[in-house]
């Protein structure tokens, strides 16, 4: 952003005004970025160096964040209904799986790390981020509250699609949303996203009681 | 240090009644090791001790001592250097962190192998030794105690370093699209029970940056501030970041103007 105002800078100062420009400190580009990046780290276990390479969403929610703009809202409305149409819903219709596997998908932390060995069961780490199951008090507040999910709305067909996509996806909703795409980037299998389902949704489920 | 026990107790507290109830007679056992540890002070005290016979020990192809590294504020002066670091230095025309600048007068000054020296930087198995890097490291930060954060960015160089380190801090990436402004750019915000320094605000900032290196009672050792990026990382779903790498110097530069003003109380102590 902030190399892109320097070279229309020096654009428009033609010749004379980019010989001072450039002797002060220089702007990093984008592409500077992503190669300082990509010198910086190793690949480790499942953790390659195609994770520095960044989709448009990513780079256009990273300037978001960093200039505090929001995002335009054409490019919001593209980048959310593209995300939404890759939602890929349970090919048998069932869409809850067992609480119980699903609380302890939400208490586990593991998975995609560097450090994690190759076989590792990778869990949801709901609890990082949310209060699930009023139980467990030790849960992070970065993301709403989920307790009582499914008792106050309900389990219609629309409610039990939307919370699907949302954890499949959750960009769908909010192009910059700071949920994982837990089913679009492989983090949970389909089975395991039907199990984290029934935390929220079952009746049974202690996060409804 | 009696207000940090009393801080790092009140942790605890915290820490036993989310504890679900199988796991209380292990917490019951953790908190007495807790109780014992922080009754004696800190333990990264001796780290600095042993970091102190380290830098003062003839060492390496060259028989010196690092007595004389130049830390930024010229050669032999310790104290005070760690809070004005990250900073340029002309004779190896980059910007450089502590942790940098004291491999570089290992290398420089006793004629060590800079491969041998960076190989394993951290103690990360149970039980391991702290490293050599880390007593050192210990030594150096604990002579900046007091001394406020004044990270110079009077250098194109470190001023580059900082742009580059804020640039790096907002770029989301990898499986999870998380950047470091993800958990670090909003007031108020907790993983679990930890809470997150909002890197945006000088005074969050400043407790986070003048913390680090710490000694981390859940895992029994002092942690460095390269360490502390590398563990972010990890569970950010990135790479693993390399040690002295190009980005994690940037962004402790990033962090280190952010946290401009504060005092070093470092190595400090955390769950």
């Amino acid at each position: 952003m902030k190399s892109k105002y320097l070279i229309a800078l020096c654009v428009s100062a033609l010749v004379a005004g980019c010989a001072t420009m450039v002797s002060g400190p220089n702007a990093p580009t984008d592409a500077e970025i992503v190669a300082a990046l990509k010198a910086s780290f190793k690949e480790t276990g499942p953790a390659k160096l195609d994770r520095l390479d960044q989709s448009d969403l990513q780079r256009a929610c990273s300037i978001a964040a960093e200039t505090g703009k929001d995002l335009d809202p054409k490019v919001r409305e593209a980048l959310q209904s593209k995300a939404l149409a890759a939602v890929k819903y349970p090919a048998d219709g069932k869409y809850l799986g067992d609480w119980k596997r699903g609380e302890a998908i939400a208490q586990s932390g593991r998975g995609m790390q560097f450090s994690d060995a190759p076989n590792t069961v990778a869990g949801g780490n709901c609890y990082a981020c949310h209060q699930v199951d009023k139980a467990e008090i030790s849960h992070g507040n970065i993301g709403p509250t989920l307790w009582n999910y499914g008792k106050l709305r309900g389990n219609s067909e629309a409610i039990v699609k939307y919370t699907w996509a949302r954890i499949w996806n959750s960009h769908g909703f909010n192009a910059c949303a700071n949920m994982p795409r837990f089913g679009d980037a492989g983090i949970l299998t389909e089975a395991q996203i039907k199990d984290v389902m029934a935390l929220l949704l079952d009746a049974e489920s202690p996060v409804n009681k | 240090m009696r207000q940090r026990i009393a801080t790092a107790f009140a942790t605890l507290i915290v820490a036993t009644i989310a504890m679900p109830l199988l796991a209380q007679q292990d917490t019951q056992k953790e908190i007495e090791r807790y109780r014992q540890l922080l009754a004696d002070g800190n333990p990264a005290e001796l780290l600095e001790m042993r970091g102190e016979e380290l830098w003062k020990e003839k060492r390496g192809p060259k028989n010196a001592s690092l007595e004389q590294c130049d830390l930024g504020l010229g050669p032999g002066k310790v104290a005070g250097a760690y809070a004005q670091m990250p900073r340029y230095f002309k004779d190896a025309d980059r910007v450089m962190d502590a942790e940098s600048r004291i491999v570089h007068c290992q290398v420089e000054l006793q004629g060590l192998k800079r491969e041998d020296v960076v190989k394993r930087p951290y103690s990360l198995t149970q039980g391991e030794r702290q490293t050599e890097h880390e007593a050192l490291t210990a030594y150096v930060v604990g002579l900046s105690r007091g001394v406020k954060v004044a990270v110079p960015q009077a250098h194109p160089k470190e001023k580059e370093s900082f742009l580059r380190g804020e640039k790096m801090f907002f770029f989301k990436g990898g499986p999870y699209d998380f950047a470091c402004s993800t958990c670090h750019g909003v007031d108020g915000q907790r993983i679990r029970l930890q809470d997150l320094p909002n890197f945006q605000k000088a005074d969050n900032a400043q407790r986070a940056f003048t913390t680090w290196p710490a000694y981390r009672v859940s895992q029994g050792a002092m942690r460095t501030m390269q360490w502390r990026l590398f563990d972010c990382f990890r569970q950010q779903r990135f790479p693993e970041l390399a040690f002295l790498s190009q980005a994690s110097v940037d962004l402790i530069t990033y962090m280190g103007v952010k946290a401009q003003g504060g005092t070093m109380d470092s190595p400090a102590i955390k769950r």
